[in-house]
Formats: C-alpha cells, sequence, structure tokens
C-alpha cells in the first residue's frame, strides 16, 4: 500500500433511495491497523457507507478507496482483500457450521484441502467446534453471529467491515463477540465497525465518527470527543424535593460557564447535574457548600462524560431513546 | 498489502482463468444448494404433491369429459403434466434465490472475490436436478394411472433432453423475476400470474382448436405449447413436426436473453 494512505478512505459519498437521502457527504479515513467506529442512530447512513465501501453499493457521488482499490472501478481485485460481517447472520442454516466455513473459503478460491483446515481452526477459535457438524437452523442467536463474523475471517482479510455486530445479542454474547474482536484488531486487522451502542465504540474503537442523517457530524478518539462536551459531569440526588432548587444554586457557583453553564435538574428523579473541571477537589468543595446550605444529598458522584452526553451535546437529542436494557453505562465511574 | 506477502504456501488462492471460476464457483453453489434438499424433505414433498394432484385431477375429475381426437386422455394429458411440472420448477428457483436475498447470504456472496454468475448457475443446476427427480416420480405415477409412452431409446432422449431444457431455461427467468421482485411472497404470486396463462393457454390439457380465435392464435404460438405437443409426439412415437426446432429455439432463445438479463440484475441486487 502507498505509504501514508488511509486504508479506508470516503469522500463525499452521496446516496438516495427514491427520495431518502442515506448520505449525504460522508468523509471517512482509517489509516491500516486501526479501529473505526462508525457511531449513530438507526438509519443514519452506516449501513448504506459499509455496502458502498465493501463493492455491494454504487454511490451516486463522491468516490472511496479501500487499500487504495475504487470500490467502484476495481470492485473486483478489492473483493479479494476485505471481509464482510452484515448486520444480521448471513449464514446458511441449512448448512452445517463446518459446511458454511468450507463454503466461504471455496469462494475465496483457496483450495479443497486448506479450506478444510481453515474451518477447522476458525471453530475451534470461536468456541464451535462441538457444534460443526450441525445445521445452523439450531444455533443460538450468539452461535450464529460467531459463525458469521468466523465465515468474514476465512481469508484472514486485512480489512474487515462489521456491521453492528452485536445488535440484538444478548450481554454475555455480546461480550464473547467483544472479546473476539478485541482479539482481531490486536493482530493488526483494519477493522470498520458500525453500531448504535455508544460504549461498544468506546470499548472497541481507536476513532470514532459520529454519523448523522448522511454525514459525519463529529470524528476523533473517544476522548476527544468526550472533552467536546467539556469535561466531567456531576451528578447529585437530594433527599428532598424542597432542597432541589438550592442544590441546583450550589451547582451553578461551580459549573463549567457559570450560571445556566449545563445545569440540569430533573424533578422526578430528585437529580441535579451539571458539567464541571477541577476533579476530586471540587467534588469536596461542593460537598462542603451544600452542607453548609443544609442540602441532605442521597447519592452524588463524579462521572466523565459517557457518548451518549457527546451524542447529545452534538445534535440535541438522545442516540438512543431504547438504551434501557442493554449493558451499556458501567464504565461511569463514581468518584 | 504486507498480510498477503506473508501468507503461507498454502493459504494463497488459487490462480485460474475467469472462465475457470465461473463453472467451479457455480459447481460450490449447486452442491450447497443439493445438500439441502434432503435436508428440507417437505419442500420435495410438497413439490411432488402438487403435480399428482393434478394428474389425478385430469385424469379422473375432468378428463372424461375431455376429448383429444381418438387419443387415450392419460396418453395425451402426461406431456402436459410433465411440462407443467418443470416450467413450474422457476418459481422454487425464484423463491430460493428470494431467501438468500432475505437472509443476507446474497450481500455475503456479493462481496466475496467469486464468480458473478455462481449464485445463478449453481441454483438453476441444482434445481434442474430436483426436476428430474420430480419427472421421474411424475411418470411413475402416470404409469400407475395407465400412461402407455411408445416411444424408443431416441424418442425418450429427445423427450428428456427437451424437458431439462425447459427445466433450466425457464429456472433463469425465475431467477430474473426474483432478482426484480426481491420478497419470497411476491415472487411466489408473481410465479403464478405469469405460469399460469402459459401453461393452461396451451395444449397441456385440452387440443386448442376448440378456443375462441385470439387465445388459440396465442396458445399456437408460445412456447409451452410446442414444447408440450413435441414432448407428446417423441413419448407416443408419433411424428414432429417443425414444433421440435421452435421448442428448441424457444428455450435456448431465453437462455440468450434471460441469462445476461439475471447475471447483469445480481450484480447491482440489493438486499432490502
Amino acid at each position: 500500500m502507498a505509504e501514508g494512505r488511509p486504508a479506508i478512505l470516503a469522500e463525499g459519498l452521496e446516496k438516495s433511495y427514491g427520495t431518502t437521502r442515506a448520505l449525504a457527504g460522508l468523509d471517512l479515513a482509517v489509516e491500516e491497523g486501526t479501529v473505526l467506529g462508525l457511531l449513530g442512530p438507526n438509519g443514519a447512513g452506516k449501513t448504506t457507507a459499509v455496502r458502498i465501501l465493501t463493492t455491494l453499493l454504487a454511490p451516486d457521488a463522491g468516490r472511496a478507496e479501500v487499500t487504495g482499490l475504487d470500490v467502484v472501478r476495481q470492485a473486483d481485485e478489492l473483493r479479494s482483500k476485505i471481509g464482510l460481517t452484515g448486520q444480521y447472520a448471513a449464514v446458511d442454516e441449512y448448512l452445517t457450521g463446518r459446511e458454511n466455513l468450507e463454503m466461504v473459503g471455496r469462494l475465496y478460491h483457496l483450495s479443497k484441502k486448506y479450506s478444510r483446515k481453515r474451518a477447522d481452526e476458525l471453530l475451534e477459535r470461536f468456541d464451535l467446534t462441538g457444534a460443526g457438524s450441525r445445521l445452523v437452523k439450531t444455533y443460538s442467536g450468539g452461535m450464529r453471529r460467531r459463525l458469521d463474523l468466523a465465515a468474514s475471517l476465512v481469508y484472514s482479510p486485512p480489512i474487515l467491515f462489521l456491521d453492528e455486530p452485536t445488535t440484538g445479542l444478548d450481554p454475555r454474547s455480546r461480550l464473547a463477540m467483544w472479546e473476539i474482536i478485541g482479539e482481531l484488531v490486536s493482530g493488526g486487522t483494519t477493522l470498520l465497525l458500525t453500531t448504535q451502542y455508544l460504549d461498544e465504540a468506546d470499548r472497541l474503537a481507536d476513532r470514532i465518527a459520529v454519523v448523522d442523517t448522511g454525514r459525519v457530524i463529529a470524528e476523533g478518539t473517544a476522548d476527544e470527543l468526550k472533552a467536546k462536551v467539556g469535561g466531567e459531569r456531576l451528578e447529585l440526588v437530594v433527599s428532598e424535593d424542597s432542597d432541589l432548587r438550592t442544590a441546583a444554586r450550589a451547582l451553578e457557583r461551580h459549573a463549567k460557564g457559570g450560571a445556566g453553564g449545563g445545569v440540569r435538574t430533573d424533578v422526578d428523579r430528585r437529580h441535579v447535574g451539571a458539567t464541571v473541571e477541577g476533579g476530586a477537589r471540587l467534588l469536596v468543595s461542593v460537598v462542603r457548600d451544600l452542607d453548609a446550605a443544609g442540602v441532605q444529598v442521597d447519592d452524588l458522584g463524579l462521572h466523565r462524560p459517557t457518548l451518549d452526553d457527546v451524542f447529545l451535546a452534538l445534535t440535541g437529542r438522545a442516540a438512543e431513546p431504547s438504551e434501557e436494557g442493554l449493558p451499556g453505562h458501567q464504565e461511569k465511574e463514581t468518584a | 498489502m504486507s498480510a498477503a506477502n506473508v501468507r503461507p504456501e498454502e493459504a494463497r488462492p488459487l490462480q485460474r482463468s475467469r472462465l475457470y471460476w465461473a463453472f467451479a464457483d457455480g459447481w460450490v453453489l449447486a452442491k450447497r444448494n443439493l445438500v439441502q434438499i434432503p435436508r428440507i424433505p417437505e419442500l420435495l414433498v410438497f413439490a411432488t404433491i402438487q403435480p399428482v394432484m393434478f394428474v389425478l385431477l385430469f385424469r379422473y375429475v375432468f378428463g372424461g369429459a375431455i376429448d383429444v381426437g381418438g387419443e387415450s386422455y392419460v396418453n395425451y394429458l402426461m406431456a402436459g403434466i410433465f411440462v407443467q411440472t418443470v416450467a413450474f420448477g422457476a418459481v422454487t428457483t425464484g423463491i430460493g434465490l428470494a431467501e438468500d436475498l432475505k437472509r443476507g447470504l446474497v450481500d455475503r456472496f456479493r462481496s466475496l472475490p467469486m464468480s458473478r454468475s455462481a449464485v445463478l448457475t449453481g441454483r438453476t443446476i441444482a434445481d434442474l436436478v430436483r426436476n428430474v427427480f420430480v419427472v421421474l416420480v411424475m411418470l411413475l405415477v402416470g404409469l400407475l394411472v395407465g400412461f402407455r409412452p411408445e416411444a424408443g431409446v431416441a424418442g425418450w432422449a429427445g423427450a428428456v433432453g427437451l424437458l431439462l431444457l425447459l427445466s433450466f431455461s425457464f429456472s433463469w427467468i425465475g431467477a430474473t423475476v426474483a432478482l426484480l421482485i426481491g420478497s419470497v411472497e411476491a415472487v411466489q404470486s408473481a410465479g403464478f400470474i405469469w405460469l399460469f396463462p402459459l401453461t393452461f393457454a396451451s395444449s397441456a390439457f385440452v387440443q386448442t382448436d376448440n378456443m375462441p380465435d385470439i387465445l388459440r392464435a396465442f396458445a399456437n404460438n408460445q412456447p409451452i405449447t410446442l414444447i408440450v405437443d413435441t414432448v407428446r409426439g417423441l413419448l407416443l412415437d408419433r411424428p414432429v413436426g417443425p414444433e421440435g426446432w421452435q421448442a428448441l429455439a424457444w428455450c435456448l432463445g431465453i437462455l440468450l436473453v434471460f441469462v445476461p438479463l439475471s447475471v447483469s440484475l445480481y450484480r447491482r441486487v440489493s438486499a432490502r
């Protein structure tokens, strides 16, 4: 590959389906050996971007290259350098796990013998050896996803695309999937991953591109994006409804940007939160102020901002109103 | 790419011509579809029961009321049943392909460095094999209800050869319809819409002489009638006229149009 050239590059990609604009000038660059998380809500255009980058779909405008090959003009050549795992497990229900992997090996034009060997290796690695001779229709959702991911690795492609690899998985399968993806990445594979889950991007990606309505609205490392929201958030819950206003006023003095600077109150939960700077020392002075004002506190904590906060700050709306029930917020550290 | 350079010899892709891969990849997928046939027995059972019911329906319910000019009706009927059964195989091809689309398998195949025609050739070849089996069952049922073919070796070879060619060419129409429409249910309904007029407004079950003028003109000149007449002539050892060549020409013409058409649709097809 040409030095300094990104492994994945997209410039001004546009794509419409009828009157629906899926991509409205999407730009991306992924350096070799790194992981880019394409983060956005349903319908943001993530899958369309992946479909264009994996030669499945031609863009209406703009251009893209992967390992220096144009995704439209050099599509045939490019397909031997990429692996794709789509949004839903694209494996054949009426073949066994081993047959699925062998078939993919043959279609990458690997020899029969090596296809078989590789299938066995991958079944072992993905903890499917016992199920290898069973029809896939008897597999659980997590097993199918693992097999699907294994299928995209048959040829050990230098570039891998994973479109929402854990959507619809139960928390345990999700963690298992994360571990597998983490191992892959440490092996030097360039990975583009789409996700609706903020914690997933945070955990797996070196850099994150936030996508909304068909374009990238922010890009950077997880920390850089969090810095955009501005430092940490201080969250507290008061014991008495009547103390809410006093507590809010006390917080305003410490909030970044002064009064009104990101102070949010939630009456139902008796909750006040504000963006702050200064860490534990600030926490101590807030406690002192609250104590002086006679406010009883049920819960008080300093949180690093999550990517939820980032999305809210960037778009003014929540990324994912329905995230309850998914393991999402365990990265919050309570000070 | 550095990763490609360190790839051990055995892990490198084989280098062959494009034409070689068109056949080899097609065969990999044909095998994939063939091993599934015994794994989904209900599909084969229903594919067989329906034509059996047609045999019984026409032989015993309508047959007595249909005059085919001296010939025993069951002898007249069976060529029509064979052709109808094989032609309806096109729907099976379409449904199989639509399901691959729905499940995202076509996306996977399209992202692989494989031949662009292989998914379609694999599917149509597997359906050809399935049709051989179904026709054999039909023949058995026919013999049980009184069908008495008089063909010699050449006649059988010609009739079976033409039925297989019909099966293969109609499968490509089914594939094209599936790629245009996409959804499994719609492909199923659409199949009946184009296949019903073709098979019933033909000489498959009745002589076309009694049809109104316009319908008769259509029936006498459409491929199913030409194919049925040819197969019937061959099986009953009657002289086959120009319809033999016309039938052959139709099948080849269909392949010439629908193979390139469906392959070009496949290149652009989108799962949803």
